[in-house]
């Protein structure tokens, strides 16, 4: 006797691969118990099968990090899950045509009243940062690569509707950081900012202003989606900042959110923003990419625009 | 093949330290005409044949029954019994049941046009008669759809009510059973039990000659049936209490009590047949209280065949602690218009009790206040039915019991009480 069998009880000797009385397959690792009763037997939907709580997924809280940039979601302290995601990844300047790597940093909030919220905005976060960086490794400016990785991460998410019921849907913002330049692209109303000497919000809602209702989105019943996109240039040294609302809702104000990020490494600033958020009450997801900029002088640093493109 | 489809409306928000959770459940079957051979079948039919059943209304009821046979479909099995004081099953001779053809049909006819009326009422030894005549059916086929139709005039006076119980038991589960009071001299409560226990309809018929239509109609019901023996199969997790399992629509019938183990989380309650139709069912759990944020699901229902264990359709009703009021206050308007349906039904029941035990002040009360729901929820008939009872002044709301009240009225007042509408708007989900 070596152990039962965790679907049914029934004794099971070592090395059998099935138990003899209900067919289990033992070799299966076992799923994790559940985190409210310890329960064995959280079923395929994530809720126990005895407790009946639904169990948190990986994206309760998620850390990741890319050629010197990071970012962090948080599920806060009001809702079941996490329904931000988030994507980074990095292309080495060998791989680039130009000669200058680039990180790419995608933020998306999927909309709670939608179904499956999270599923659509993390395929639109994968998507898109994916997609952005083999445009970019194929030779594409900035501008173009994002309004690629919108457009796929557009159809990603209008794919995922199904018959009979609302359209999934979610916001989008992202980062395209190459030398100097930072080209930034969005859908809704996750932000960018910069944070530097002269800090400064780098997006503008697509939201009526006061509220929360979103005037563009990604999903079936967005229509068709045109993301705004605009390129600045700067010194540095200093950081890009995206997050979800789940930040901006207490900390809206660049200056507030620089004095936090800057002068600590990416994750640290990070993972103390989410924190922040969290203890100013935690209502909604948060979600945080932090890229920082290091060359120039500090006294020197000028956020230049150009004109925005009216396409 | 019928096809089956589960919708929970709910509001799963609860504020924080709550712990009660309501869902309505809506069941919805449906297929597309059925075009190979239809489902097997058995019916009986049962005619109240007992003294009082003379003059006009056995000749009425032996109309109804004939047209009854006539609308067996061809191979549906079926017998036919008379009851009094004791049961007999005057076709076929033989003691089984027989296949509906040309000759059959003719011969149980016959049979029906030869019906006396004499005799005591016993309804439990008919239905137990009834019982063994399906158990030995479904011996042999398993699958078949087990329907009864049971008329009566009178009340139970010819059996002692524990043999009463025990034969109404001992139908239970062996067949679904339509009844239908005539006249004014059945006792509504009493008929109401047994459609109750046997998962059927209970109405009245104010006219003896409305039988036959009647009589048709359930039938062609009963053979519109297309799958036997559904059970709502509900889990709840452990540290959870089902408060009750009730079915609010077509008509309310409270399943609490009729619950078969499964496991010790999981209950079966049987529904009987189904043809194409929509049933709702209201389910009441309570939780213990959880985190603001924490979600769970308080309930798995699902709908099963308890012999082959297969799931047809499933759906959750789940629960999430909010400390936003805009959300944990929300009334799901679906949970609130059965809530209404079922207070309707008690204050009628109890009106109509206290009426009959002379307490004007409650019966004027109860109804009064049943008129009002009536009118708001949709309940038009029940609401003309409750005019025959009791005047209400539009102007000041003041309620008055009528003092002369047709006792079919009161009657169908109710036996139609349980029977409940659906909303009038589909509420935005």
């Amino acid at each position: 006797m070596s152990g039962a069998c965790p679907v049914c009880g029934t004794g099971v000797m070592a090395g059998e691969a099935f138990c003899e009385n209900c067919g289990h397959d033992l070799s299966s690792v076992p799923p994790a118990p559940c985190t409210a009763c310890g329960a064995a037997a959280v079923g395929a939907d994530g809720y126990c099968e005895n407790c009946g709580m639904l169990q948190p997924t990986g994206r309760d809280h998620v850390e990741t990090e890319a050629a010197g940039a990071a970012a962090v979601s948080d599920r806060g302290l009001r809702h079941s899950r996490n329904e931000d995601a988030m994507a980074l990844l990095s292309l080495g300047p060998a791989e680039s045509p130009a000669g200058q790597g680039a990180v790419v940093a995608v933020v998306c909030d999927g909309v709670s009243s939608s179904p499956r919220p999270d599923e659509a905005s993390q395929a639109a976060a994968d998507v898109a940062a994916a997609a952005i960086v083999k445009r970019l490794a194929d030779g594409d400016d900035p501008e173009a690569a994002t309004r690629e990785g919108v457009r796929l991460a557009a159809d990603a998410v209008a794919s995922a509707a199904r018959p009979g019921e609302d359209s999934p849907a979610c916001t989008y913002v992202s980062a395209v950081v190459s030398g100097r330049h930072v080209t930034v692209g969005w859908v809704g109303d996750s932000r960018a900012y910069w944070l530097g000497a002269q800090s400064a919000l780098l997006t503008e809602d697509d939201a009526t202003p006061g509220t929360h209702m979103l005037t563009a989105w990604l999903g079936a019943d967005a229509g068709e989606v045109v993301p705004r996109v605009r390129t600045f240039t700067t010194d540095g040294p200093g950081a890009v900042l995206l997050c979800s609302d789940g930040l901006w809702n207490y900390y809206p104000e660049p200056e507030a959110l620089a004095a936090t990020a800057l002068g600590d490494t990416p994750l640290t600033a990070a993972r103390r923003l989410v924190r922040m958020a969290i203890e100013a009450g935690g209502h909604d997801n948060i979600t945080v990419a932090v890229i920082p900029f290091g060359q120039g002088d500090r006294t020197q640093t000028t956020v230049a625009f150009p004109k925005e493109r009216s396409d | 093949m019928t096809d089956f489809t589960i919708r929970v409306d709910q509001n799963k928000y609860l504020p924080a330290g709550s712990q009660e959770v309501h869902g309505i459940v809506t069941v919805e079957a449906s297929g597309p005409v059925q075009t190979g051979p239809a489902a097997e079948a058995a019916e009986v039919i049962i005619i109240d044949t007992s003294g009082s059943m003379s003059y006009g209304k056995i000749a009425d009821a032996r109309k109804a029954a004939q047209a009854a046979v006539d609308t067996l479909r061809d191979g549906v099995h079926f017998a036919v019994i008379s009851g009094d004081h004791q049961a007999e099953v005057i076709f076929p001779g033989g003691g089984g049941l027989v296949p509906a053809d040309a000759g059959s049909r003719r011969a149980a006819k016959d049979a029906i046009a030869r019906l006396r009326a004499e005799g005591g009422t016993a309804m439990g030894r008919w239905l137990r008669r009834a019982a063994d005549l399906f158990s030995a059916h479904q011996a042999v086929r398993p699958n078949a759809i087990r329907h009864a139709i049971l008329l009566t005039d009178g009340k139970n006076e010819h059996e002692p009510a524990p043999e009463f119980d025990a034969n109404l038991a001992y139908a239970a589960g062996k067949f679904v059973c339509d009844c239908r009071g005539v006249g004014t001299d059945w006792v509504v409560a009493e008929v109401r039990r047994i459609a109750s226990t046997l998962l059927g309809s209970v109405m009245d018929v104010r006219k003896p000659e409305e039988l036959e239509a009647d009589f048709r109609a359930m039938t062609e019901a009963a053979m519109g049936k297309t799958v036997a023996d559904i059970a709502l199969r509900v889990w709840v997790p452990r540290s959870a209490t089902l408060n009750f399992v009730k079915q609010v629509s077509p008509a309310l019938e409270d399943l609490t009590g009729r619950r078969a183990d499964v496991d010790a989380l999981t209950g079966d309650y049987p529904t009987g047949a189904w043809g194409g139709e929509t049933r709702e069912y209201h389910i009441s759990v309570s939780v213990p209280s959880g985190n603001v944020g924490q979600e769970m699901r308080a309930a798995l229902v699902k709908l099963v065949q308890p012999a082959t264990g297969e799931v047809l359709a499933g759906g959750n009703i789940l629960a999430q602690w909010s400390d936003d009021p805009a959300q944990s206050t929300r009334i799901n308007p679906r949970v609130a218009h059965y809530t209404g349906q079922q207070e309707l039904a008690s204050l009628i029941q109890e009106g109509l009790q206290a009426r009959n035990d002379g307490d004007v002040e409650t019966a004027t009360a109860r109804l009064g206040k049943a008129r009002g729901i009536a009118e708001r929820a949709g309940n038009d008939e029940t609401a003309k039915l409750l005019d025959k009872v009791i005047d209400v002044d539009p102007a000041t709301g003041t309620a008055r019991l009528k003092r002369v009240v047709d006792k079919a009225d009161e009657i169908a007042l109710d036996t139609r009480s349980v029977r409940t509408v659906r909303m009038r708007k589909d509420p935005e989900s």
